[in-house]
């Protein structure tokens, strides 16, 4: 199964679509390598967080196994 | 039901929502509230919030929950709108019941600052037709240190 990646706020527009299921990868670094260069560069920000399955973990504890979701977040602005 | 909080995909009536929660909270002395609606004038067209599902709802639950720890409080309302808005819709609205009130002014200010600051949302902007993102203010930062 594919790793699903979710793209939020401005992320959006750079990755082209919110959302995008590419080939399973275990680390993040694999994850990325798939990517075009701008986009992977942009979503190693320090400012972006991440969550895998709706948790939020560091970019060094990414751990994926298939059919698992990434979801890449900005900086947020709520309220 | 001490706290309420709810992501809403479609405009609400602040006033029939603060008038249902005050006739829920007949042992406070004092409710605070805070209504946040979009600005209008800049040439804004309209206003979206997006918000990310697994983490969003959760983390404004959470927060209800940290602000029902640190004061007294009867109850709390935490609204906060996603999706497209037009300007003067209604984006968030925040209320806090206390028996006195620098318990429900404080915890209402610090819902609002934790919802600007560390919430789970996004925004974005139409002018002249053309969307686009807006980038959080560090102010926004700032306000959340003095909570800590």
């Amino acid at each position: 199964m594919p790793i699903k990646l979710v793209f939020l706020g401005r992320l959006e527009d750079l990755a082209g679509a919110a959302e995008r299921a590419v080939d399973a990868a275990a680390s993040l670094d694999d994850v990325l390598a798939g990517l075009e260069p701008e986009l992977a560069s942009a979503l190693r920000g320090e400012r972006i967080k991440l969550a895998v399955n709706g948790h939020v973990v560091a970019a060094s504890a990414v751990s994926l196994a298939d059919g698992d979701e990434l979801a890449f977040l900005p900086p947020v602005s709520g309220g | 039901m001490a706290c309420d909080v709810r992501l809403l995909e479609a405009p609400f009536d602040p006033a029939a929502e603060l008038a249902a929660f005050t006739a829920r909270q007949a042992e406070a002395g004092g409710i605070a509230s805070f209504l946040g609606q979009v600005r209008s004038g800049g040439g804004v067209e309209a206003l979206e919030r997006r918000h990310y599902a697994p983490l969003t709802l959760p983390g404004m639950a959470a927060l209800a929950a940290s602000a029902l720890a640190r004061w007294e409080l009867q109850g709390v309302l935490i609204i906060h709108r996603s999706g497209e808005m037009l300007p003067a819709e209604p984006i968030v609205l925040v209320a806090a019941a206390a028996r006195h009130r620098r318990d429900a002014f404080a915890a209402a200010e610090f819902a609002m600052d934790h919802l600007k600051g560390e919430s789970w949302f996004w925004k974005r902007e139409k002018v002249a037709g053309a969307w686009s993102w807006i980038e959080p203010r560090t102010v926004d930062f700032e306000d959340l240190k003095r909570w800590a």
